[in-house]
């Protein structure tokens, strides 16, 4: 082996353990996380979780039944006694995220391929006006619209409902929308159309039967960014629905769990992961959409 | 010019003026209605015992379903008028929905807050500055800006840095794509989990006890006594940067390292071939090349830590000195109920985005098809 040879060896040496020592000190927090949620209190409450390591301890799924379960849970701890307690009904958060989420999702996307498709192939007065708009609301944080938009909801009615929140993240979600999806659907090669409108359809027919599928990476990415963006929000849910148990979200819960059950770490991991899973698994599932979403997406105001 | 001249432009004149009213018809019609059936739905929804499953799923196909059918409902109303009509009311069919929602929580909340802003907490009497003069000069808004500098400053700085530093690191290996997914994982994360993760990182049990917090843990074993984090007045801030670092890292290093494919290798080669080192060849030619890259990767962090409220809302609440601008924001609307105050932070707000937002102008003035 050449001397050169060598040296680049042993450089290629160096790389790959300062990025193994980086990976390793990124992902430890996680890692402590799942451990510990799956331990028994009294061994997550006394004890660090990297001890498991040296051989003792046991594992559990109490944790999970009773972050999940409603007011009254009942389970058998591993000792074999019977355990009433008071759960912290993450299961319905659960359902909750889940209400909130896709038609959060869904709504926006609609309506800003819609808008989208307008702006880039029709003409009418106002057109750049209006996308100028759109482009300088890209960033304007959503702070500034929290107390009058409270105030009309409280005038209607809505503080506290699921349609209230939809139409806020459609509002917020709406300037990315369309500056994403107007950049896609703007690059479609215009004699795509030209044969439909040839045929006579009409424009709703064109879009719905040939941008939408046309669009489908675009809009995929884009789903997949205000996915995470509402699934992982706390202050949007904060503001417009309220603090009742009923409708609140699993960001809401946790960060509740947390000023109320601070010190409950075997609690407090569980109802962590509860909240990660579905981006988690969102995330390893379609890493390529997911990693094109955020791209685009970074802008978000 | 002739009367029949006339007598058309007048005519073209009320046509014209039908058409806009009947284009801010259109582009208000969709939502409104909408609006009334989803809300009808709701009432419904709201009153109803069924399980909530059950509730979920209708709510979702109601809200879904409402807005396509209405898409269809407006198209349908449009292509009974007149062809002519037709043709010019199409456009709002499409971008009015969207006009009308952006207005409502975007456009006007603007203005209102503004106007607002000049207002006191039950916004009945107009107090000019005053609620200005509280945001530039109360202690805990001071506190605010200077935490919210360290957190653009420290947040930003950090997270472009790892994120640089991998993204060159990683370029050089195997495994790269591994490596990369690991460092990018956190961003599936919440800034409310992410919280939960580090406090318990972050735990602290006296001294004597066996400590359950990683950190702790580590300085005890190096003989340091364990400290309570988030009470350390000024080091608090950076406990609580580092979990917006572990959490922006990896968008900084995916866009970093996307850029990074994009150096042209004979560029690289002639700098070799010059004799410039590794490192020279990074500084000179590498991060040069890839600069405009690593001023969007960093205006997108430093929007983010400006705006920053999930971390320090779960984390400290803003005790200990780690009060950020968005957080008061938040108290003065719904602790001390002081619609005033909160729109006045709110309006800082956005002053402190004008230069993105004029730089995004910018931008697009420049290109073209517009």
């Amino acid at each position: 082996m050449t001397l050169a040879k060598k040296r680049k060896n042993s450089w290629n040496l160096v790389v790959n353990l300062v990025l193994l020592a980086l990976v390793i000190v990124w992902s430890i927090p996680i890692i402590g996380l799942l451990i510990s949620s799956i331990r028994p209190q009294d061994d997550v409450l006394n004890t660090g979780w990297w001890t498991i390591f040296s051989g003792d301890g046991s594992f559990t799924l109490d944790n999970y039944k009773r972050v999940l379960g409603g007011s009254q849970t009942t389970f058998v701890d591993s000792a074999g006694n019977t355990i009433r307690a008071s759960g912290d009904n993450l299961g319905r958060a659960f359902i909750n995220s889940f209400t909130v989420t896709v038609p959060s999702v869904i709504i926006p996307i609609l309506i800003a391929a819609a808008a989208a498709f307008g702006f880039a192939w029709m003409m009418f007065p106002g057109r750049k006006l209006f996308f100028t708009i759109v482009v300088a609301l890209l960033v304007v944080p959503l702070q500034i619209a929290l107390i009058p938009i409270l105030r009309d909801y409280q005038k209607l009615g809505l503080t506290g409902s699921y349609l209230g929140i939809w139409l806020a993240h459609t509002g917020f979600g709406l300037p990315l929308g369309i500056y994403l999806l107007y950049n896609y659907i703007s690059t479609i090669p215009r004699d795509v159309f030209e044969s439909a409108f040839l045929d006579g359809a009409r424009p709703m027919v064109v879009f719905a039967r040939l941008v939408l599928p046309l669009s489908v990476p675009a809009i995929a990415s884009l789903a997949i960014f205000q996915f995470l963006w509402v699934w992982n929000d706390l202050l949007v849910a904060l503001v417009f629905l309220g603090g009742t148990a009923d409708v609140a979200v699993l960001t809401q819960r946790l960060a509740n769990m947390v000023g109320s059950r601070g010190q409950d770490w075997h609690l407090l991991t569980a109802g962590a992961f509860v909240a990660m899973i579905v981006p988690l698994l969102v995330f390893f599932g379609l890493q390529r959409y997911f990693v094109q979403g955020l791209m685009a997406g970074s802008v978000k105001g | 010019m002739t009367t029949t001249e006339i007598h058309s432009e007048s005519k073209g004149f009320l046509t014209s003026a039908l058409i806009t009213v009947a284009r801010v018809l259109v582009s208000v019609f969709v939502p409104i209605v909408a609006f009334g059936i989803l809300w009808a739905g709701f009432i419904f929804l709201r009153d109803s015992n069924a399980p909530q499953g059950v509730i979920a799923v209708v709510a979702i196909l109601w809200g879904v379903g409402g807005v396509a059918m209405l898409f269809w409902v407006s198209d349908w109303v449009v292509n009974r008028t007149p062809l002519h009509v037709a043709k010019k009311l199409q456009p709002f069919v499409f971008v009015g929905p969207a006009l009308a929602i952006l207005a409502w929580y975007l456009f006007l909340p603007t203005v209102r807050s503004l106007y607002l802003s000049f207002f006191d907490a039950q916004s009945n009497n107009f107090v000019g500055l005053q609620n200005y003069v509280f945001a530039f000069t109360d202690p805990k808004m001071l506190e605010s800006f200077v935490n919210n500098l360290m957190w653009i400053v420290l947040g930003t700085g950090g997270a472009v840095g790892f994120g640089l530093l991998i993204a060159l690191l990683a370029d050089r290996v195997k495994l790269e794509k591994a490596f990369k997914s690991l460092i990018f994982m956190p961003m599936a994360i919440s800034f409310v989990g992410a919280g939960v993760i580090w406090r318990f990182v972050y735990a602290y049990k006296p001294m004597g006890e066996d400590q359950i917090g990683l950190l702790n843990a580590v300085v005890t074993f190096f003989g340091i006594e364990p400290q309570a984090w988030f009470t350390m007045s000024g080091w608090n801030n950076v406990f609580l940067i580092i979990i917006l670092v572990w959490l922006q890292t990896g968008y900084a290093m995916v866009i970093i390292s996307a850029a990074l494919k994009g150096v042209p290798s004979s560029i690289i080669e002639a700098g070799r071939i010059d004799g410039a080192g590794e490192i020279r060849i990074i500084r000179s030619i590498v991060i040069p090349y890839i600069a405009s890259t690593l001023v969007t990767v960093s205006t997108t962090i430093i929007i983010i830590s400006l705006k920053i409220f999930d971390i320090v809302f779960t984390m400290t609440n803003g005790n200990y000195g780690t009060e950020v601008i968005a957080s008061m924001q938040y108290k003065q609307m719904f602790r001390f109920l002081h619609y005033g105050r909160g729109s006045a932070i709110a309006i800082v707000l956005v002053l402190a985005v004008i230069p993105v937002m004029w730089y995004n102008l910018r931008q697009f003035g420049k290109r073209e098809g517009f």
